[in-house]
């Protein structure tokens, strides 16, 4: 079975070709991707620390949540920007790379996750919310981006 | 004294060091500990520095968001230097001919003094400016440092898994 025309199309594409060809491109993209990563990495742990009460606390989290989102929405720009690149370059294989349907099931999974319920609950009074609610949506945020960066990471081993 | 490139090479021979290489496991889940780890140490570094100059959390005080930080960043520091002396012991001479590598390790100790300058300069100051919304331009200075030499770590840390201009350092050593 070949892959569908889309991902043949990415990687047949005078981009996916050039950074294919290219001696430098491909490792420089990845630097990009792992730049971006410090800081999504960044932003998304500041937020949960404070939900498990960690980190800035649990009375921080609303403040936290307005403080790193500009980073936050900035670097996921650049993580996709740059994954995008990435992807292009080795479209058919990944089509048929388990660590990539897993990692981009995560990816959606948790920017779902965050715009909805971990949003509600940063941002909600730290008074009404029950602790154990806090802490459990930011261990499940946490678990969520873990899958997300060890899929990214296992990709590169084939 | 022992030469370095003897040490590598007797660190090479080591049980540990080939059975290192030559697993297929533990690699490569020291090197996803190892790459993981960065956003716990270099995710908050990275915080603390957009601080420094001004660019985040305005309404939190420095000494907080240190105070605050600073354990994760210890710890999740000594993570990554063990996850990466032990990706070192896998492949000591091969590490040590990558130029990218001796790169990083100058980066990586330039970073550190910075951080023990900046350290001994707010433990002395920054009661005058924890509040400030944005910082004097010493703090902002180290903090702006701190960003390009961790960059430059980052970079020179992926590209030692390229071994471009291994053979001419090698050369060189002859």
């Amino acid at each position: 079975m070949s892959a569908p025309v889309f991902f043949t199309w990415c990687e047949t594409s005078w981009i996916g070709a050039g950074i294919r060809d290219s001696t430098w491109l491909f490792p420089v993209i990845e630097s990009l991707h792992l730049l971006g990563l410090a800081v999504i990495g960044g932003s998304v742990l500041m937020v949960n620390l404070s939900l498990l009460g960690l980190g800035l606390g649990p009375q921080s989290a609303a403040q936290v949540w307005r403080d790193t989102r500009p980073w936050f929405v900035g670097s996921l720009a650049v993580m996709l920007g740059s994954g995008l690149l990435l992807f292009t370059s080795e479209a058919e294989k990944l089509y048929y790379h388990e660590a990539f349907w897993v990692k981009m099931s995560a990816l959606v999974l948790s920017l779902v996750f965050t715009a909805t319920v971990q949003r509600r609950i940063a941002l909600g009074d730290p008074d009404r919310i029950p602790p154990l609610r806090s802490r459990a949506v930011g261990l499940v945020s946490l678990l969520l981006w873990f899958v997300v960066g060890a899929g990214g990471r296992w990709i590169g081993f084939s | 004294m022992t030469a370095p490139i003897e040490f590598c090479h007797w660190l090479s021979g080591t049980p540990g060091s080939v059975a290192f290489h030559e697993s297929i496991w533990v690699y490569p889940i020291v090197e996803s500990i190892h790459v993981l780890t960065l956003c716990v140490f270099l995710g908050l570094t990275v915080m603390l520095d957009l601080r420094l100059l001004g660019a985040i959390m305005p309404a939190t005080p420095v000494s907080q968001a240190i105070r605050r930080l600073l354990p994760w960043m210890i710890g999740g520091f000594w993570v990554m230097a063990a996850s990466g002396a032990l990706l070192f012991y896998a492949d000591p001479v091969t590490n040590y001919f990558n130029i990218f590598f001796r790169l990083k390790l100058i980066f990586l100790v330039t970073a550190g003094l910075n951080a023990a300058v900046f350290h001994v300069m707010a433990s002395r100051t920054i009661r005058q400016w924890d509040l400030d919304p944005r910082p004097p331009i010493r703090a902002r200075l180290a903090g702006g440092l701190s960003l390009a030499l961790w960059a430059a770590v980052v970079i020179c840390g992926r590209m030692t898994a390229y071994r471009w201009f291994d053979g001419d350092l090698e050369s060189l050593a002859r």
